[in-house]
């Protein structure tokens, strides 16, 4: 029962496993069985940018899974992309959105919709992005 | 109410990202050409996209929707702070046509290697963004030891809609692959221009 003597509190059925047994928990299963974000209903785009709502509140909810707050750390440093997101936490594209939609509600996030096909860039952004490309 | 911004001015400060697509045959070079111009080495991300809404009877009221998970590699690039440009190489494999939709929504355009020795690898790419009305330039990838081909002679073996830049480059050179992405923004620029007449005249 106690064979443990590293003293350090392990989560019950945690730890069992090595990396190389691969991953054990079904991806949908961090966000609880949802597959789409909640009521607010926004599909993010893969280049939706993710950045911390710096109004948000700094204690610990503890309604957040360990998956909420390895986004929230990874926003830390600069704003995301919902690509890098699911790069950087290792999961798929479709349970980072309904992580964020959980982060959105509750206002940890704020997420900035890309600029529509329609009204895409006027010339003036497209200039800088040719004269950057140039300077790479 | 989300506190989302989709009406806010493209001002200094509101971040602004753009995304362009490589799309190709399998093995064309997608990933190179990405990680050649990316700053950040080449991200692999799973998508769970939903084939929704193909059913030829939607009056049945049932929801036919197929997941099916597709890698696909990216890169950045940042212009200036606030500004970055997202390369997103397509998934190659023909069964994975239908979630190209999702891929292309709000693209500033895209990038069709092409190989061409085998030229037709391209032709579903190229037939996908001519119907979409999405910009896109094909790039000729330059293997070592295929046989040179000069972009009218792969045009006109394209079928290319008059206008089409083609360009020919080297997929692992950083300088090739600016260039393409140079051509690309140039001409979607005057596409934008060309509708947005249109649409006054």
């Amino acid at each position: 029962m106690t064979d443990d003597t590293t003293g350090a509190p392990r989560e019950p059925g945690g730890q069992w496993y090595d990396q190389e047994a691969g991953p054990l928990v079904r991806p949908y299963a961090v966000t609880g069985g949802r597959t789409a974000p909640g009521p607010t209903g926004v599909r993010f785009d893969l280049i939706a940018l993710v950045t911390l709502d710096p109004a948000a509140p700094a204690d610990d909810d503890p309604a957040l899974g360990p998956e909420h707050r390895t986004l929230i750390d990874l926003c830390r440093p600069e704003t995301q992309s919902v690509a890098e997101l699911a790069a950087g936490a290792d999961l798929p594209v479709g349970v980072v959105r309904v992580l964020l939609g959980d982060l959105l509600e509750r206002g940890r996030v704020t997420v900035s919709r890309p600029v529509p096909p329609a009204q895409l860039p006027d010339e003036r952004v497209l200039r800088e992005v040719i004269a950057g490309l140039r300077a790479l | 109410m989300t506190p989302e911004h989709p009406d806010a001015p493209a001002g200094e400060t509101t971040a602004l990202a753009l995304k362009i697509l490589v799309a190709g045959g399998f093995g064309v070079g997608k990933t190179t050409l990405v990680g050649a111009v990316s700053e950040i080495r080449p991200l692999r991300t799973e998508e769970m996209l939903s084939e929704a809404g193909r059913t030829v009877d939607d009056t049945d009221g049932v929801d036919h929707k197929v997941t099916t998970t597709v890698a696909m590699d990216f890169g950045r690039i940042t212009i200036r702070s606030g500004l970055s440009l997202y390369l997103f190489g397509t998934p190659g494999q023909d069964r994975f046509w239908f979630l190209w939709d999702e891929l292309a929504q709000g693209a500033l355009g895209a990038v069709v290697l092409a190989d061409t020795r085998r030229l037709e690898d391209c032709f579903p790419a190229v037939d996908y963004f001519e119907h979409r009305k999405i910009p896109f330039v094909v790039a000729v990838n330059c293997f070592a030891g295929a046989r040179r081909h000069d972009t009218g002679s792969v045009c006109r073996a394209l079928d290319l809609d008059p206008g089409t830049p083609v360009v020919l480059c080297d997929a692992r050179e950083r300088v090739s692959g600016k260039e393409v992405l140079i051509q690309l923004v140039e001409y979607a620029g005057r596409m934008h221009t060309a509708r947005l007449l249109d649409s006054v005249g």
